[in-house]
């Protein structure tokens, strides 16, 4: 591992190494560009990664004080835990399902394709599906996406099954395995999928893609990487000319650091990201760094979720295998006649019987959820995943009255559901359970959202300053060498799980800084 | 609290619905007589003949409590029981609920007096005896207590006690960690036969 000085002002410093973080210090790092990696959490590994679900929780979740607001169920029920992220070496890449969809191509101008929609903040991403196409081919690569680059589709486990049969039974076509960066076969040093179950919870055979045994150490390599562990960043520091010159962190030993720095790229997942820039506000930048359109830590998105669990008369053991691999797709165009905009996915998902108590119906008790657990090894399960309407309203904020354990404000998270997510969940939670009753199911439930997985749109880029925050490179509008480097910069959220797109604009933000650092443009 | 921990040692070998391996024994969890000195002893023994029963070293379980009383927490146990009310699971994983409120109870002046109060409702809305009322007159006081504090925190306890331990495994057929065992890519991933097989188009075979 490199080790650079503090005061070396020619690195990139990256806060955060998870998928946007962590791709694009490899990405980095290659390019023969020196990077500093500050990641919050504490290295783990395939070998430590525990296979009990709330045991890794403890291991993996970002758990540091943060509250929430608003009229979405999880102020109520998990008022503490408005996201089930990580704080951990590789971020929530180890936590992720794996599934990996390409935005379809009307999912970049929803404004102009939606239309304008009441209490919605549309807008047009200041990109295209075209131009952004070469990139995902090369982060299904990267990431060994099945069904792309040649290569097979994961093997079905029961649950699927029973998902292909009810799919099938009711007319949907595009129904299969899905598009997994999880090794169907060995590739590239990494042994296929053992089948463990426990996805969720830092994959132990490491055939699933993270940041943590595939990129960074790649970047590693290359002898251009310092990546520092357990560096909690505080603040980034600019000079009079209103360009970043470093950051201030907080070490393992709880000591204050000063890392100087060329280019500042922040990819804290979208709640800590636009609450970095928050903490970071001076005199010059009273609102916040970046934030001359004052659109920071607005527009939060966490898509439009549920799920359904059904129980049948045979045995099912959904727990046994891949957690995610199996989709229906015909629900993700836009097709208003369904009662709303936009589109959703319909993906396998399985939890063991610790979370399943945990997030069946939070708070529920009494006979009928008894019923539920009795039935746990004949029961089905699918996640729904859909776009949700981004609105200026749902805020990331700094609450003034909670600190975090170095003194800082926590983050506080407000949502309220859209009428436009509220009709695409009951529309998904109706098709999901047809889809159930098709493959006979005795009895089907409906699953509230779980904390936030996907959380997006924090620090959105767009072709005007004035409304939004960095441009289609993910550069903030306000200081050229302040970069956005995770979801926080999408635009508007899509109907897909959000990682593939994130790597994808990671790859391609690297080409643009290394184009510019020899430019001396930044 | 001094109680021989259950050990996760329960292994997916050993539930239901699992071909492979020797069936470990089970750890109950028992108290060594010589430290029973606390404030109170919750005893009691498996069915004979059930799952559990069959896999245990001894039938006989104890837990002791540190700040709450037997009786205490006996009529915790019951709460829990109408809370989340499972024929199969044992009074032994009840006994957990009590246990793992007693343990907060311990560290926290507090949380004892809102639980030692909210037993003493329990038991004043009985007249008597909340342990003793009939099943029906149980679930009437649990289901006026709802949006209390002393309801939320033995529900919410409910969760984490009941759910989250090796004899709940056992008796919802849940496995928990598999990659000791190589997965579940040779053990029954795809074993289902019930509904029609899918494609290999939607569904590829696996690599072995």
């Amino acid at each position: 591992m490199a080790k650079f000085d503090f005061n070396d002002g020619s690195v990139v410093v990256i806060i955060g190494s998870g998928a946007g973080g962590g791709t694009l210090a490899n990405e980095l790092c290659q390019k023969g560009i020196k990077v500093v990696v500050l990641e919050a959490g504490a290295v783990q590994s395939p070998a430590t990664f525990i296979n009990d679900e709330w045991k890794s929780f403890g291991q993996l979740a970002w758990l540091d004080p943060r509250t929430t607001s608003g009229s979405w169920r999880i102020a109520k029920d998990f008022a503490g835990l408005p996201a089930w992220i990580c704080k951990t070496v590789g971020g929530t890449t180890t936590h992720w399902a794996g599934a990996s969809l390409r935005f379809q191509e009307h999912e970049f101008k929803v404004k102009t394709v939606y239309g304008d929609i009441k209490g919605a903040n549309l807008m047009d991403w200041p990109l295209t599906l075209q131009e952004l196409e070469p990139y995902y081919a090369r982060a299904e690569d990267k990431m060994g996406v099945t069904r792309t680059h040649g290569i097979p589709g994961l093997p079905g486990n029961n649950n699927f099954k029973v998902f292909h049969a009810g799919a099938k039974k009711l007319g949907y076509r595009e129904v299969h395995t899905g598009n997994m960066a999880i090794n169907s076969q060995p590739r590239d040093g990494r042994g296929r999928c053992m089948q463990l179950g426990f996805c969720f919870q830092g994959c132990k055979s490491g055939a699933k893609w993270s940041t943590l045994y595939t990129e960074l150490p790649k970047a590693e390599a290359t002898g251009n990487l310092d990546l520092r562990p357990e560096s909690h960043v505080a603040r980034i520091e600019h000079d009079d000319k209103g360009k970043v010159t470093g950051v201030v962190y907080f070490d393992k030993a709880g000591k204050e650091q000063r890392q100087k720095a060329r280019i500042v790229c922040v990819a804290g997942n979208s709640i800590e990201t636009p609450r970095l820039l928050l903490l970071s506000a001076s005199s010059m930048f009273k609102d916040g760094l970046a934030n001359s359109s004052g659109q920071v830590g607005r527009n939060y998105m966490r898509h439009m979720t549920g799920s359904v669990y059904a129980a049948f008369k045979d045995p099912v053991h959904m727990y046994r295998g891949t957690t995610m691999a199996g989709i229906i797709r015909d629900e993700a165009g836009h097709d208003t006649k369904r009662g709303f905009a936009g589109g959703y996915e319909m993906e396998t998902l399985s939890l063991g019987v610790p979370f399943m108590a945990a997030f069946l119906d939070p708070g529920a008790w009494g006979e009928d959820f008894a019923w539920w657990m009795d039935h746990y090894t004949h029961m089905a399960g699918m996640w729904l995943v859909g776009e949700d309407m981004p609105r200026e309203t749902n805020r990331i904020t700094l609450n003034p009255n909670v600190k975090d354990k170095w003194g800082l404000p926590a983050p506080n998270v407000h949502f309220d559901d859209h009428d436009n997510d509220v009709a695409m969940r009951n529309h998904a939670f109706a098709q999901g359970e047809k889809v159930y009753k098709a493959a006979g199911a005795i009895r089907t439930y409906r699953t509230p959202p779980y904390p936030s997985t996907h959380n997006l749109g924090t620090c959105r880029m767009g072709a005007s300053p004035k409304d939004s925050v960095c441009n289609k490179y993910g550069q903030t509008h306000d200081v050229a060498n302040l970069f956005i480097s995770d979801g926080s910069q999408f635009t508007t959220g899509g109907a897909e799980n959000p990682t593939l797109t994130i790597v994808t604009l990671a790859i391609r933000q690297a080409e643009y800084i290394a184009k510019e650092m020899a430019a001396r443009t930044i | 609290m001094r109680v021989i921990p259950i050990e996760n040692m329960f292994e997916a070998a050993g539930c239901e619905d699992e071909s492979s391996g020797q069936v470990p024994k089970l750890d109950l969890p028992l108290v060594r007589r010589n430290f029973l000195k606390g404030s109170g002893v919750l005893m009691g023994t498996l069915a004979t003949g059930s799952v559990l029963a069959t896999l245990a070293p001894s039938t006989v379980w104890a837990v002791e409590l540190k700040t709450l009383s037997r009786a205490e927490g006996e009529a915790l146990m019951k709460m829990g029981r109408v809370l989340y009310p499972h024929k199969k699971l044992p009074d032994a994983v009840y006994a957990l609920l009590a246990k793992d409120l007693d343990a907060k109870a311990a560290g926290d002046a507090g949380a004892a007096k809102m639980l030692k109060d909210g037993i003493a409702a329990l038991n004043e809305a009985a007249g008597g005896s909340f342990a003793r009322a009939s099943e029906k007159k149980r679930k009437e006081i649990v289901k006026g207590m709802e949006g209390q504090p002393f309801f939320a925190t033995v529900r919410g306890q409910c969760i984490t006690s009941l759910y989250d331990n090796d004899m709940a495994y056992k008796v919802f057929g849940y496995p928990g960690s598999a990659w000791e065992k190589g997965g579940y890519i040779t053990r029954g991933f795809q074993d289902l036969k019930w509904l029609p097989a899918p494609s290999l188009e939607a569904s590829p075979k696996p690599y072995l």
